[in-house]
């Protein structure tokens, strides 16, 4: 075995700190020394760094030769019947800032059909370099055509860093992408930076629900991929006078070949905003006792300008679709502001929305868990909290 | 029409996980280990799919040797056969290695007509290890699928969760499914089918008996690195207000107005 994991057992003074970091459990001790179960370990490094008599040594051999010709900060820019989605503009703010750090050129990506025009678009967002795929088959998003022509892009320009929106689309294409070029991809990272040493690209994210961060490098391979979800970071500012280049690529027909094909597009959400895009959630769960109350969260998100959220509880009880569900297996979303009605807060929901800027909760239970992670928290009759808040939110914003 | 396989993954309960608040870190001993929430509706699927073709249904982890117990709950549920793919050289596999490692495993089992995995696993969140496995394969795949709506052994059409709602798709067979919950509801296990996974013979793949290049797998072959594992800022304690409503709606809505547009 190359990898491994050693602890001496002459330098280990049994303190414990290395088991108590492991996140993955595999560090107990046995007869006061730290031993490893070499089946749970995943050779991530965290003990290492935890120990502070240097006990433990950790062996990673790692294939891959970093290529130092990588140039470029990308950023694959979704569109959705030719509207460039927001996730973009975000990815565009941090993607500038990389690229100044890295002074390299900030570039964008668009696939589509009869979208040239959004490329200017792009320039205003900062963007130094569009690369523009236009073809029939681009029209919506079709897994084989749109990982061919990027994989192709790629691999002529040869970036050292591609950016994607973490959406249903972005999740979807990047990680086959990925496989294709051989290289590594961390999935929601919620900070991004460069070491100022070796220029790699820092990429946190959390794991296990958002319990421990980890920040994640791909040393020695390019690009460097990275997916980031809605709303993680801040927009490009518009820059009428941001001056970039246009290059328009075409290739060959089979690169356009789908296998899948889209028979019909059907849009289904209720309310008015996508919750993941969202920046004011108002969500309910169980406490809300049926479908018909949904209708004072409902008045509440309208003087807000709010999406509606739910609770599993609510979703599995079948008063509000799927599509509204957050949480553990249904979205995570981390709006600006999350308002929870009668949610009691279980891990599992939390885990889906804790991330959130404020979180203001409403329930009669004052030992709910949603409490512990509430920025602002109403103890009370949510039929009393949630009219009152409404009217005097139009109040107050004059609406 | 070929067997149908579902690819699972062995997770710690969530609903188990506690925090230990000097440390802000996971307490892990004595934790449950589950199914992956998402992985139970692609058995499921699975096992309908096998009905309808009267085909098999074949389960696949990679994991360590006690992911066998998720073998073994699928073989409850109605799957035939299950294969466990572990082995130390394994180890420390980013999603690259893991999709690369699995492709492998499916190669040496068979031929099958779909694929299932869950969306996403509940631990890492990453969604691309079943993206991954499609590409290795070189087979189409679509992801977040809400619904079959029709399938013969050709092709299929099924529901893909979007945004903003749905798109419905055609698909030739082979090809790799990702589900989400609203595909179905996973069936219990039944008390014959309890029976037969104490039993059952769960095969084991190591890296031995696949046909791999030893560069590409584990921790070498896997191009991301855990470079820093740390806490994330704890929240600070909230404001609770347990006054009379009015005031409170008062409060809050002062608190909060300068930070709505």
């Amino acid at each position: 075995m190359n990898n491994n994991l050693n602890i001496s057992k002459e330098k280990c003074v049994g303190c414990t700190l290395c088991v108590k970091v492991c996140p993955f459990g595999a560090l107990s001790m046995h007869e006061k020394k730290a031993i490893v179960n070499l089946e749970l370990c995943t050779l991530c490094g965290a003990c290492v760094e935890a120990c502070k008599f240097n006990a433990i040594a950790l062996k990673r051999e790692r294939s891959g030769v970093v290529d130092t010709e990588a140039k470029g900060v990308w950023v694959f820019c979704e569109q959705k019947r030719g509207v460039v989605q927001s996730v973009s503009y975000e990815l565009l703010g941090k993607g500038r800032e990389l690229a100044n750090k890295l002074k390299s050129p900030l570039c964008a990506v668009l696939l589509g059909h009869e979208i040239e025009d959004k490329a200017q678009e792009l320039i205003h967002r900062q963007a130094d370099i569009v690369y523009v795929v236009d073809h029939p088959n681009l029209k919506n998003f079709l897994d084989d055509p749109y990982t061919n022509c990027l994989v192709r892009l790629i691999k002529k320009y040869k970036p050292e860093i591609v950016l994607c929106g973490a959406t249903s689309i972005g999740r979807s294409l990047i990680s086959r992408v990925a496989v294709k070029i051989h290289t590594g991809l961390t999935a929601d990272c919620t900070g991004l930076d460069i070491d100022e040493h070796k220029k790699n690209l820092l990429q946190t994210r959390p794991a296990f629900g958002g319990n421990i961060m980890a920040t994640i490098l791909t040393p020695n391979h390019r690009p460097q991929m990275a997916t980031v979800r809605h709303k993680v970071f801040k927009e490009a500012t518009i820059k009428p006078d941001h001056k970039g280049k246009v290059i328009k690529e075409n290739f060959d027909a089979d690169v356009y070949v789908s296998r899948t094909k889209v028979l019909d597009v059907i849009e289904e959400v209720t309310s008015t905003v996508n919750i993941a895009e969202a920046d004011i959630i108002v969500s309910g769960g169980r406490g809300m006792k049926g479908p018909e109350n949904f209708k004072l969260l409902q008045d509440l998100a309208n003087v807000l300008n709010a999406a509606i959220g739910s609770s599993r509880a609510a979703v599995d009880s079948g008063w509000m679709p799927y599509s509204h569900q957050v949480g553990q297996t249904g979205k995570t979303v981390c709006p600006k502001i999350y308002i929870a009605c009668g949610i009691s807060g279980q891990i599992q929901h939390l885990v889906g929305m804790q991330s959130s800027d404020t979180i203001i909760a409403i329930n009669s239970d004052p030992h709910a868990p949603i409490f512990t992670v509430a920025t602002y928290g109403i103890v009370g009759d949510l039929f009393e909290i949630v009219p009152l808040l409404t009217k005097k939110f139009k109040e107050a914003l004059n609406r | 029409m070929n067997n149908i396989l579902v690819c699972i993954k062995q997770v710690p309960d969530t609903s188990d996980v506690k925090i230990n608040p000097e440390t802000n870190t996971l307490i892990r001993e004595g934790v449950k280990s589950i199914i992956n929430p998402f992985d139970m509706y692609a058995i499921e699927e699975a096992i309908r799919l096998k009905e309808k073709f009267g085909v098999k249904a074949v389960a696949l982890t990679m994991g360590p040797p006690q992911a066998e117990a998720a073998l073994k709950e699928a073989i409850s549920m109605g799957i035939d056969e299950a294969y466990l793919v572990s082995d130390r050289a394994f180890a420390g596999s980013d999603t690259l290695a893991t999709s690369y490692t699995i492709a492998k495993a499916i190669k040496k089992i068979g031929e099958f007509s779909v694929i299932f995995c869950g969306k996403q696993a509940s631990d890492g969140d990453t969604a691309q290890v079943g993206p991954g496995i499609s590409t290795h394969l070189d087979i189409p795949q679509v992801t977040n699928v809400k619904k079959i709506e029709e399938i013969n052994t050709t092709t299929a059409r099924v529901e893909r969760m979007t945004e903003e709602g749905f798109e419905i798709l055609e698909i030739p067979l082979p090809c790799l499914f990702t589900v989400v919950k609203e595909i179905n509801e996973p069936r219990l296990p039944s008390l014959k089918g309890i029976m037969r996974s104490k039993n059952a013979k769960i095969q084991l793949l190591n890296a031995a008996k696949l046909d791999i290049e030893e560069d590409r797998l584990g921790l070498k072959g896997s191009p991301t690195l855990v470079s820093k594992i740390f806490s994330p800022q704890r929240r600070k304690s909230g404001e609770i207000f347990t006054c009379a409503a009015e005031e409170a709606v008062e409060k809050l809505v002062n608190a909060l107005k300068n930070y709505i547009h």
